[in-house]
């Protein structure tokens, strides 16, 4: 992943951009699994490496595949990356060691979801319980909000199909009064 | 040496991070710039699901002859935010397109430059 990450930031030719981006899903998936987080990674496969690609692939159709190089050096982003990356690491060092089950973040909720999750809604997976049930505010949100972009994107590709059609109209009048 | 594996999922994580920061930061090109933001995204997931795992531990669906499960909670909320990630990448490169109509360009550099004149 990391490799592939390397290859975006260099690679200039946009296509080489978009299918980089749909492996290092794949491989984000991959991972997933690997992490015991089964259902997160199919939705990662097909929404991440699926839809996410195709639709930065119509987007490239639409508009251009090369890009521009750099016109500044890019020193101050680099050193900003850098930066916030070292405090990053920095704070990893206070954090509680990896996979055990008795660190604070498993102790929490998860317990009771894994034990009651079944018994209350009769479902062995307990993703699935606490999505629908437990957190279905969290779900009832989260449609509001892919409601919400489908509508802003329906507006904004609307109003370019309209010009066009304006666009149409308008030669077709011309070519009449060519006539 | 194994203390300094155990962090080794958040130096990835972070890696990650600051790649899709820099590509946002440092790149005119907006599809890029979106892909970048989506790396930023994406890496976010890896930071929430990696410390819920258990060792030992198997995916949390409850099944006889298993007693440890990985932390479901992690899972429940990085579903919700890949959904909320492609939508995002959808307004974005919707946004795209209009720019590249009204200003033949998707590079900010040349569009700044034509506001500027």
């Amino acid at each position: 992943m990391v490799v592939v990450v390397i290859g975006i930031i260099r690679a200039h030719n946009l296509f080489a951009v978009v299918i980089l981006g749909g492996a290092y899903s794949f491989l984000l998936a991959t991972v997933l699994v690997v992490l015991d987080a089964v259902d997160v990674a199919m939705t990662e496969a097909a929404v991440g490496a699926g839809m996410s690609t195709v639709l930065l692939l119509a987007v490239l159709h639409l508009t251009r595949t090369r890009e521009a190089p750099l016109r500044h050096a890019p020193a101050i982003p680099l050193l900003v990356c850098l930066l916030t990356g070292s405090a990053l690491v920095y704070a990893t060092v206070d954090l509680p060691p990896f996979g055990l089950a008795d660190n604070p973040q498993n102790q929490h909720v998860a317990p009771y979801y894994l034990e009651n999750a079944e018994k209350e809604t009769k479902s062995p997976n307990v993703v699935t319980a606490v999505l629908a049930s437990y957190r279905g505010y969290d779900t009832l949100g989260e449609v509001t909000v892919i409601f919400t972009a489908g509508i802003g994107v329906l507006i904004l590709l609307s109003r370019r199909r309209r010009r066009r059609r304006d666009l149409i109209v308008k030669d077709e009048g011309g070519s009449k009064h060519d006539a | 040496m194994t203390e300094i594996l155990a962090d080794l999922n958040y130096w990835v994580t972070i890696f990650l991070l600051m790649g899709g920061l820099y590509i946002i930061v440092a790149h005119g090109n907006m599809v890029k710039k979106l892909v970048g933001l989506s790396i930023f995204q994406t890496s976010v997931y890896l930071l929430f699901i990696s410390p819920g795992k258990v060792l030992g531990g198997t995916a949390p669906i409850i099944a006889p002859g298993f007693e440890l499960y990985s932390n479901p909670l992690p899972h429940v909320l990085i579903l919700t935010a890949i959904v909320v990630g492609v939508a995002t990448i959808a307004l974005g490169l919707a946004l795209v397109v209009r720019i590249h109509e009204a200003y033949g360009t998707i590079e900010d550099d040349e569009v700044q430059e034509m506001e500027a004149d």
